[in-house]
């Protein structure tokens, strides 16, 4: 719904209900008839991380995602990190895990250190080694200084995937798997925004992900139903997006859910609640019960993936709702706008 | 095993099962229902977070009452610190003040036209705050005897002449007395916050539990805490025992901490004061002493209302903050709660304060659903 006289608020950028909302009403819902009828197996109107399109016997992924975060160099990586990371993890949850190529913009505030800028720059071509991911065009925009905040870097992505994974395909009776400890970007971040003097400890977790996705649908095959990644919004918003798709109930144990140590105590001394808080460098995985012991496997044997667990189940009943067995009691687990917190990826 | 420090032995579930297996015993022992309240913000978070509203026994209702320090600042305290901010002076406060309405609007609305308003993290960083400028600073303490000694502290410790403290801090036992001889309540028993009991020593409540022949139990904020805490007190309300038993003897002493205390009323005296929603509370306001005068903000500033204030929103009268703090009311009982009043748009202080009832209750989801439902919600049986 768009007021007349509305405007914008951080909310609508948080990644939460208020983003959903704006994006269907304002984007999705008045896109020209031809996109509409395009071919897409995944298209704009399923809200996942990206657009599938049948392609031979396989299915073109495209992905974009842009780049704000405050501050551009934080504890375990920088924005150039995260946009490489971003674009091919989110590649990487619809099943593409080769990645074609990368496009990257970027729009500079006039007078931003050029030592600054190579550091970046850098640092995009060590994750790009990583990921085998190679930015291939690109866009440079300079704008006066007070026109915007030091830098916005925004990448697009191009994969192919055999099998396309939706975030929608949890069943019921199905194991959620996450791939590490959760938080840790997100606090990291606003650890040194409110320079908390933690950051020794506390480390973003910003990583390409299509190495590990890999070795998990290897080993897992048509068993993972289900891929995402709980960036904004973290934990709780990724899998209360993906119950209320499924419709079906998800069940957390708490106890289950890794969390470092100082992720923990940074989480208490900001007042935060880990499982809402980004991760860049974590895969949420619903897989058969069956499958999980090889899974689960592949996953610990990777270096992205060694503290991988099964931290809740699937059920048909709570439809739409993730319930947090806390071992004193549950509670229901809310995605909210109103914990939003600004420019973290 | 035990020197392990990441290993957090106050929420063992396995123990918390057993607490919980004994203290529905001892509910249904005493075969009615009990009412029991505690007084802390902290409380009730870790009631919400650990969902064990979700197992206590039906015959047990936990209320949460007066302990909320930024929801019983009064409307007036809150229009004397917009009366100063918005005539230019820098005023800073505890961050959870903010979004609190006055008569009409809050400091964040007044920050918004203009007024000079700053979120500090403790009494110290504000007289820091004071000694980097030239300007005048006033302090706009809030909260109970816990934040009321650091103001003292550093009250005490000759603060630069630009710093001045505009007092709304509260003292919690005078209000505990005015809700044990409520009627409406049918309170049976307290649980003291074992945080404020550091200060002021579990001995403190003795005179009240005999006075109102009442049992308290002190108890601290983790989950096992807590558990053991109901235990003692349901026990001692059943047995009718108006005795204080200290259950967070791992930080609570009977005498408390003397110098804290001694610093506290060295330089705040008790005042009769109204408490938001609630009564005048005999003795339940801290302000400055005469012999702090030079840094007292009533004594040179101008408190009145600027001249223009808006009138106060009709919502705001449907507000059940007040019977909420005093325990006869539950935020779902609310016709605002949820609906036009939510974090991001409070329309009482109970919605705004990380301590108050209505935001644990809204952030944790309880009473957004039935409690019937809630409690059904027996989730290890439901499925698998």
């Amino acid at each position: 719904m768009i007021r007349e006289k509305g405007t914008v608020e951080l909310k609508h950028g948080a990644g939460g209900p208020a983003m959903r909302e704006l994006v269907k009403s304002l984007l999705v819902e008045r896109l020209p008839r031809e996109a509409a009828l395009a071919a897409t197996a995944v298209g704009p109107e399923d809200l996942d991380d990206g657009a599938a399109i049948p392609f031979g016997d396989r299915f073109l992924v495209i992905t974009t995602d842009a780049h704000v975060v405050k501050p551009i160099f934080f504890p375990g990586g920088d924005i150039g990190r995260l946009a490489v990371s971003g674009v091919v993890n989110d590649l990487a949850m619809m099943g593409a895990t080769e990645v074609i190529g990368l496009t990257s913009s970027v729009i500079i505030e006039e007078g931003f250190p050029l030592v600054s800028l190579e550091r970046i720059r850098q640092s995009m071509r060590e994750t790009s080694l990583e990921a085998s991911a190679f930015v291939l065009t690109g866009d440079t925009k300079v704008m006066a200084r007070g026109e915007l905040d030091g830098i916005v870097l925004s990448t697009s992505g191009v994969g192919l995937a055999q099998r396309v994974v939706r975030d929608a395909g949890l069943r019921a009776g199905d194991a959620i798997v996450i791939t590490g400890s959760v938080g840790d970007h997100g606090l990291a971040v606003l650890s040194a925004r409110h320079q908390l003097g933690l950051e020794g400890d506390l480390r973003s977790d910003v990583a390409p992900l299509n190495g590990l996705v890999r070795v998990a649908l290897g080993a897992g095959g048509e068993a993972v139903h289900a891929l995402k990644d709980p960036t904004r919004g973290g934990v709780t918003g990724a899998l209360v997006e993906m119950a209320q798709k499924a419709k079906l109930g998800i069940v957390l144990d708490e106890s289950a859910i890794p969390l470092t140590a100082a992720a923990r105590a940074a989480a208490q001394i900001l007042g935060i609640d880990p499982l809402g808080v980004a991760n860049e460098g974590k895969a949420l995985l619903s897989v058969e019960a069956d499958a999980i012991r090889p899974i689960l496997a592949a996953l610990r044997a990777h270096p992205l993936g060694a503290q991988a667990a099964v931290i809740g189940r699937v059920v048909s009943d709570h439809p739409g709702e993730v319930l947090l067995d806390t071992g004193f009691g549950h509670r229901r687990l809310f995605e909210r706008d109103a914990e939003a917190i600004p420019r973290i990826c | 095993m035990t020197n392990d420090p990441t290993r957090l032995e106050f929420r063992d579930p396995a123990r918390g099962s057993e607490l919980l297996t004994r203290l529905e015993h001892v509910v249904e022992r005493a075969g009615r229902r009990i009412s029991v309240m505690h007084v802390c913000g902290s409380h009730e978070q870790a009631l919400a977070r650990y969902g064990l509203r979700t197992s206590l026994p039906r015959g047990l209702r936990v209320v949460m009452g007066p302990g909320c320090p930024v929801c019983v600042t009064d409307a007036p305290e809150v229009d004397a610190a917009i009366a100063v901010a918005s005539r230019g002076v820098h005023v800073v406060t505890y961050g959870d003040m903010l979004g609190v309405p006055g008569q009409s609007i809050s400091l964040e609305d007044a920050r918004s036209a203009g007024a000079r308003v700053s979120v500090v993290y403790s009494a110290l960083q504000a007289v820091e705050m004071a000694r980097r400028s030239t300007d005048a600073v006033v302090f706009f303490a809030t909260g109970f005897e816990t934040t009321a000694v650091a103001t003292a502290a550093v009250l005490d410790a000759q603060p630069p002449a630009n710093f001045f403290v505009l007092s709304a801090h509260k003292y919690v036992p005078p209000a505990m007395e005015v809700v044990a001889a409520s009627p409406d309540a049918r309170i049976e028993g307290f649980l003291a916050a074992g945080n404020a009991a550091i200060i002021t020593g579990y001995g403190l409540f003795e005179p009240f539990a005999a006075e109102h022949g009442l049992p308290v139990v002190v108890a601290g904020f983790e989950p096992l805490d807590i558990l053991a805490g109901l235990i003692r007190l349901v026990e001692l309300a059943v047995e009718g025992r108006a005795e204080v038993v200290n259950a967070y003897p791992r930080c609570v002493t009977r005498d408390g901490n003397r110098p804290a205390l001694a610093k506290l009323f060295k330089v705040f005296e008790r005042r009769d004061g109204e408490w938001r929603g609630i009564a005048t509370i005999a003795g339940g306001d801290l302000r400055l002493r005469r012999e702090y005068a030079a840094w007292d903000a009533r004594e040179h500033f101008d408190l009145a209302p600027i001249a223009d204030a808006p009138e106060a929103s009709e919502l705001a009268g449907k507000c059940r903050c007040g019977a909420i703090m005093a325990g006869s009311a539950e935020p779902s009982d609310c016709a605002l709660f949820g609906k036009e009043c939510r974090p991001d748009s409070p329309r009482g202080a109970c919605m705004v304060s990380s301590e108050g009832a209505c935001r644990i209750w809204h952030q944790y989801g309880l009473g957004l659903r039935s409690e019937r439902e809630l409690s059904t919600l027996r989730v290890r049986e439901s499925s698998a």
